[in-house]
């Protein structure tokens, strides 16, 4: 190895400016430290021994939530909160009884709290009592100086003014857990942030919250404040305005009384959610305050799931309401026509099984138009039996069944479109006729959320083209400057044809508006109505069973009822989806709900009720 | 591995006892520093004297080993080193956060530490044939460039700026060791000074904040502001005799977010007051001192541009990271030699100064 001793000297060469360099940096450490330790050295042990600075958060205020002309669904009001500094109250223990004293608590639950909270970074005030009253503040301010470790606070705090309205689009706060918190890219989320968990606060999370600010303060032994020495102010976070419309909604609300199932309405020619309902409904602040056990429970063991989001979360069979999708399969495939006729008994022998139709002693000899108006099963057994299930799920697909619709709102469900191959898949079992003839009536294994035939029904009503449902309208900073508007956005026309779907259109128009239409609970008197009823069945129900027997079973077995439609049939503005769980019929539990919503919309009246009363029982069960 | 009896007598024996005195004022410190934290498992201060037995077995293991033959192995190890720093950066992208770490079975370390030793062992090998008389000039410099940029843009990227700082000042420092000429440099100085205002121009809003704070912690109060008027109290506090081993209050209430490792001198100053800080500075001084004189009097370029390398790396972590604490630097992440806790900084430092070792021993054999 060649030796470059000559070389070496060169380095020798540098190494006293090394040296004096390497000496100079720590000269100046040494500087830097006497100067700490020596000059300052009694200050600073002073402002250590009482631990002089301190932060004091100031949250920032959340964006407001409105409805689409500007009327306050979640904003933030003041609270007042109560604190201690366990630290200060070493010297004085006597200040938890008298501060127990003022808030007419036990003290027991004072130290309780203060327990509570062992990792908490030191000199952090403990939260005693969130939202005490005037009088509560009054007392515990006027005493204030005796007690040092105290103060009040003033904090926003997140108020749905409407209550449950619309409590699962809206959604709620929570305490952020410690998977978000590892997930937060921002510095600005602390254990404590409460963070959106559900509906829009939870998906407009990022536009709602602010940037928080707080102070560095220096405190004196008591720990009372002496100077700030630093600020940042809160930014408060941006506004919404959602496409809903709180009258509408209301009235929407309403309408279910105690039942329990999901309205969800939208402008079918924009996809803006006009109203989103779902039943029961759970009242959004309890989960920004510490929850109550028995509160937690009962939400979470209520047999009617409030915390679902059933318009979107909700999986249900779409009963008959699914016959707009084998009528026009049928059509589009060229198996029948308008004109074909099938002749319905009542009962369709297939296999060794008898396949029933709705009404007892059948239509007779029927041809489409009149077998969507009055919802004949016969009919569509038979379309669907020359379809074939392949088919008709193409065309199920091609609505957006089967899929999420894209919904700004979490948990969206895709539902299910069965068809051979899907089957085969699942099952590993081949796919039978039988089941074509349940599938082609909305049973079986199909599974569709509201939103899905909210938007099956606006896709007709709009002449095949599908809009993005959306919830919100615009973002607004605080000074009302619009940062971001959503306009509609088109997300497919259905191939279907023209022709077929104006047939379709007809005869959801007759559905209602004819006689003997299923759907004349949703008659309106100016206003032409268009749409189909459903009954989803919840269990397979035995083969001599009576359709009056429904009201004498267990409500968890009775069946739910649908009810879809748009309206002005001419120009539709509103199209709307109801589904009411174990609501039995279609007819008499769902589109009456329908018809409040659209009349309310449209400003039309009712139609007074004209049928006859004989007639009226038997429409009651009409699926 | 045939160890050659000469290289025994020739062991360096007292940077060893350096690196050994250091390292127990580093377990003593941290044991005192942790005491009241609440960790689940095993004590951070036994977890760092695991890692510091590990690191002095592969700091004997390397001193042993003739560090010529990582002359030929530097590209190989450069490359390794840039792959786990690419993999760490697909994970952290695949995980949507700032990633640093790759896992392997229990252990996890941070690549970017290997990645600063690696560098300075491609440059030594780079750098290892003698300049022409005046030096090197900048047409020679184009790919030690590209050995630094690569990794320090991934390091960035991370974002990880404490390391990403060590990898160019380290790299400036093996330049001027190894004779650049001053013309040159003064390009690069120059180059670098007008690319920044260029550059600051394409950063965002809140980036150009983040960096502005940085230089100036006052613009942000309740975050590396507070940090830094804490840290100061600590060090302040101690006065010149100091609280006492385990008498430390701020340190050990938490009011430092890295309390165990970048801020860990905070507490030594707490404690051990001027008298105590002094001492360990003092370590340090002559820790460094004797890693220069090992570079400048290896046998051949190449170990004394790798021993340089090596001193270069720690004289900046231990002036940074003290100016840190001291509030005379901005904050950023840098670690303590032997004193912070982690498990790859203690490893990658030993490693280095098992490189020191093994280039000291060497230097009267032929």
């Amino acid at each position: 190895m060649e030796l470059n001793t000559q070389r070496m000297e060169d380095f020798k060469g540098i190494y006293k400016y090394l040296v004096i360099f390497i000496g100079l940096g720590f000269f100046m450490i040494f500087i830097r430290l006497w100067s700490l330790q020596v000059i300052k050295g009694t200050d600073l042990r002073r402002l250590s021994e009482n631990n002089c600075i301190r932060l004091r958060e100031n949250p920032a205020d959340r964006g407001i939530i409105f409805d689409q002309k500007g009327r306050i669904l979640a904003h933030n009001r003041p609270s007042y909160e109560v604190y201690l500094i366990p630290e200060d109250l070493k010297m004085n223990p006597g200040v938890v009884h008298e501060v127990a004293k003022l808030l007419n608590i036990p003290p027991e639950e004072i130290e309780e709290k203060l327990r509570a909270q062992k990792r908490r970074a030191p000199f952090k005030p403990v939260k005693i009592k969130s939202d005490i009253n005037w009088n509560e503040l009054v007392r515990l301010e006027s005493n204030r100086i005796h007690h040092p470790g105290l103060f009040v606070d003033v904090r926003p705090r997140r108020a749905y003014d409407h209550g449950e309205l619309a409590s699962h689009l809206i959604g709620y706060l929570g305490e952020i857990d410690e998977n978000e918190l590892k997930q937060a890219k921002e510095a600005t989320y602390r254990m404590g942030t409460l963070i959106g968990k559900y509906g829009v606060e939870y998906r407009w999370e990022d536009v709602l919250r602010g940037v928080d600010g707080g102070r560095q303060i220096e405190v004196d032994a008591l720990g009372r404040e002496i100077r700030p020495l630093g600020t940042v102010e809160p930014s408060p976070g941006n506004n919404l305005y959602l496409t809903i419309d709180l009258d509408l909604q209301k009235i929407a609300e309403e309408a279910y009384q105690d039942k329990s199932g999901a309205l969800i309405a939208m402008d079918p020619k924009t996809g803006r959610i006009l109203a989103m309902v779902s039943k029961p409904s759970f009242p959004p602040d309890i989960f920004a305050r510490n929850i109550l056990p028995e509160e937690w429970k009962s939400l979470v063991e209520n047999p009617h799931h409030p915390l679902q989001n059933k318009g979107i979360q909700g999986q249900y069979p779409a009963g008959s309401v699914f016959k707009i999708i084998t009528a026009i399969a049928g059509l589009e495939s060229g198996m029948i026509t308008p004109d074909t006729q099938f002749f319905c008994t009542g009962a369709f022998h297939y296999g060794n099984r008898d396949f029933r139709c709705w009404k007892e002693g059948g239509h007779g000899a029927i041809s489409l138009h009149r077998a969507i108006v009055e919802s004949c099963d016969i009919y569509f057994y038979q379309v669907g039996l020359k379809v074939g299930v392949d088919l008709i799920a193409h065309y199920a697909n091609e609505f957006g069944l089967g899929q999420v619709t894209g919904i700004s709102l979490p948990h969206e469900k895709s539902g299910t479109v069965p068809s051979s191959s899907w089957k085969k898949k699942r099952f590993g079992a081949p796919w039978y006729s039988g089941e074509t003839l349940s599938f082609s009536v909305g049973q079986g294994y199909l599974n569709t959320t509201p939103l899905q035939l909210l938007m099956l029904i606006s896709g007709v009503a709009n002449g095949g083209k599908l809009f993005l449902p959306q919830v919100v309208d615009k973002v607004e900073d605080i000074y009302g400057n619009k940062l971001k508007e959503y306009p509609p956005v088109e997300l497919r026309r259905v191939n279907v044809s023209e022709k077929t779907l104006r047939i379709v259109q007809e005869a959801l128009r007759g559905a209602v508006n004819d006689p003997h239409g299923t759907g004349w609970n949703c008659q309106l008197k100016d206003v032409k109505v268009a749409g189909k009823t459903g009954t989803a069945q919840v269990v397979r129900l035995p083969e001599n069973f009576k359709k009056g027997d429904m009201n004498r079973m267990p409500l968890k077995f009775r069946d739910h009822a649908w009810f879809v439609a748009y309206a002005p049939f001419e120009d539709p503005k509103i199209s709307v989806a109801v589904l009411v769980e174990h609501g039995g019929f279609g007819a008499s539990a769902a589109a009456p709900i329908a018809k409040k919503v659209i009349a309310k919309y449209l400003n039309a009246e009712p139609s007074p009720p004209i049928k006859m009363l004989e007639k009226q029982s038997e429409f009651d069960y009409a699926d | 591995m045939q160890i050659d009896r000469r290289l025994l007598i020739h062991f360096d024996w007292t940077l060893l006892g350096m690196v050994l005195a250091i390292a127990a004022i580093g377990i003593l410190n941290l044991y005192s520093a942790t005491a009241k934290m609440e960790v689940s498992g095993t004590p951070l201060y036994l977890k760092q004297i695991f890692w510091l037995l590990i690191g002095l077995m592969v700091m004997v293991t390397i001193a042993f080993i003739e560090y010529r033959s990582f002359s030929d192995m530097a590209y190989v190890i450069y490359s390794i080193a840039l792959f786990l720093l690419i993999v760490v950066l697909v994970y952290g992208i695949i995980t949507s956060g700032a990633q640093r770490w790759v896992k392997i079975g229990p252990l996890s370390f941070q690549p970017s530490e290997f990645v600063k030793l690696s560098l300075i062992l491609a440059l030594a090998k780079f750098f290892h044939r003698p300049p022409e008389r005046k030096g090197y000039s900048l047409k020679h410099l184009p790919f030690p460039f590209l050995l630094l940029f690569v990794p320090m843009i991934l390091i960035l990227k991370q974002p990880d700026l404490g390391t990403a700082i060590i990898l160019l000042l380290v790299f400036f420092s093996i330049l001027i060791f190894v004779k650049i000429r001053w013309t040159s440099l003064l390009t690069i100085g120059l180059a670098g000074a007008s690319a920044v205002p260029l550059l600051w121009g394409f950063l965002k809003e809140y980036q150009k904040k983040r960096i502005l704070t940085f230089f100036n912690p006052d613009l942000d109060p309740l975050g590396s502001g507070y940090h830094l008027i804490q840290s100061k109290i600590a060090v302040g506090s101690g006065g010149i005799i100091g609280k006492g081993f385990m008498k430390g209050t701020q340190c050990k209430l938490g009011f430092l977010p890295e309390q165990q490792t970048d801020f860990i001198f905070s507490a030594l100053g707490e404690e051990w007051g001027l008298v105590g800080s002094l001492f360990v500075l003092g370590l340090y001084f002559l820790f460094i001192l004797w890693g220069l004189r090992i570079a400048v009097q290896a046998k051949d370029r190449f170990g004394a541009i790798l021993a340089f390398g090596v001193v270069a790396m720690l004289f900046w972590h231990i002036f940074i990271n003290i100016g840190m604490v001291l509030g005379m630097m901005p904050v950023v992440g840098i670690p303590l030699p032997l004193l912070s806790y982690g498990g790859s900084f203690m490893i990658s430092t030993l490693i280095g100064v098992g490189v020191l070792l093994s280039v000291s021993m060497r230097r009267y054999l032929f």
